[in-house]
């Protein structure tokens, strides 16, 4: 039971990724040929308001449902890893037209092909795993 | 009610609603960050014993399997009864530079069904896009420490730099794979 409420936001999340067409391959082609303002309406809008309630937990300490502080870790400072790491994800976003997210969404919509890409991005976390000690970080 | 939203969102009401998942699972005392649950796939199979990396009580991340479980329900739900006209209405000149790549009927659907089938996987360029793409997005993902959701949505909305870098990242290798490498591959 514990976990019906992270069902439901996950509905809800599946839904808000469909309907407004961030599932869709092309709209991320759209978005890198600067074609149209509608990816970046919905990451700028999202990061806007996620500023905003960002905020307003921090400055009125909120706390979780369960009574908990709400923590934000800051990230480990670096450029190569953020810098690398990013272009390889942007160099298969652009491929798959899907980020994690949406590669889920998408099985759910019926395009089965799609575990195979999950399956591969398994792979390459799978990949990243056994390499890690090896990159610049 | 229910044809209002089968209608297509626009990114004013589907941007602050991303942003409303993320406070949801802050308030539930999580974060949001879908990729984590490709490592936590990779743990649940066993890589910890070939990987440090993985070695870790995959049992506390379950609650983001869950998150993300509801996503592919919410995506069927979207698309069987929440969809009048499937479709994407693009712009103009992204369709003229799809017909170029050879995508017949741009935005007839979600994704070019061209692309995305069983029969295009057993193909060059079917195997590059699908299985290439895919390994790039898990490999790169893990590597910068999050992806859109962690970095472009949760990171940046914290302001912290790191994920402002991932996403100038994010940008460099979608622009780099769109205009140099795509063509190329879709012409396979």
């Amino acid at each position: 039971m514990k976990y019906l409420k992270y069902l439901a936001v996950g509905v809800f999340f599946g839904i808000v990724l469909s309907k407004s067409e961030v599932v869709s391959w092309y709209r991320i082609y759209e978005m890198f040929q600067f074609d149209s303002f509608h990816m970046y309406g919905v990451i700028g809008s999202a990061i806007v308001i996620g500023i905003i309630f960002v905020q307003l937990i921090k400055r009125t300490n909120m706390k979780s449902l369960v009574g908990t502080e709400i923590s934000f870790a800051p990230k480990t400072r670096s450029i190569a890893r953020y810098l690398i790491g990013g272009i390889i994800f942007g160099l298969g976003w652009a491929l798959t037209g899907a980020c994690p997210g949406p590669m889920f969404v998408l099985v759910g919509q019926g395009v089965g092909v799609m575990l195979v890409v999950i399956a591969s991005a398994m792979l390459g976390t799978f990949t990243y795993g056994m390499l890690k000690d090896k990159l610049p970080h | 009610m229910i044809e209002f939203i089968s209608q297509p969102w626009p990114w004013y009401v589907g941007g602050p609603l991303i942003a409303l998942v993320m406070f949801g699972l802050l308030y539930f005392g999580k974060t949001f960050g879908v990729s984590a649950n490709l490592t936590t796939m990779c743990s649940m199979a066993g890589a910890g014993k070939v990987a440090d990396f993985f070695n870790f009580d995959w049992s506390k991340r379950i609650w983001n399997l869950v998150f993300i479980f509801g996503a592919l329900i919410g995506g069927f739900i979207a698309q069987q009864y929440l969809t009048i006209e499937p479709g994407v209405k693009l712009a103009e000149s992204t369709i003229i530079s799809l017909k170029q790549l050879g995508i017949d009927n741009p935005g007839a659907e979600y994704i070019p069904g061209s692309i995305f089938s069983w029969q295009t996987l057993f193909s060059l360029k079917g195997l590059i896009i699908l299985v290439g793409g895919g390994f790039l997005v898990g490999f790169g993902t893990r590597y910068a420490g999050g992806c859109t959701s962690g970095h472009a949505i949760s990171g940046i909305s914290e302001l912290q730099i790191p994920s402002v870098i991932a996403v100038i990242g994010f940008f460099i290798g979608g622009l780099t794979m769109t205009y140099l490498f795509l063509p190329v591959i879709m012409s396979l």
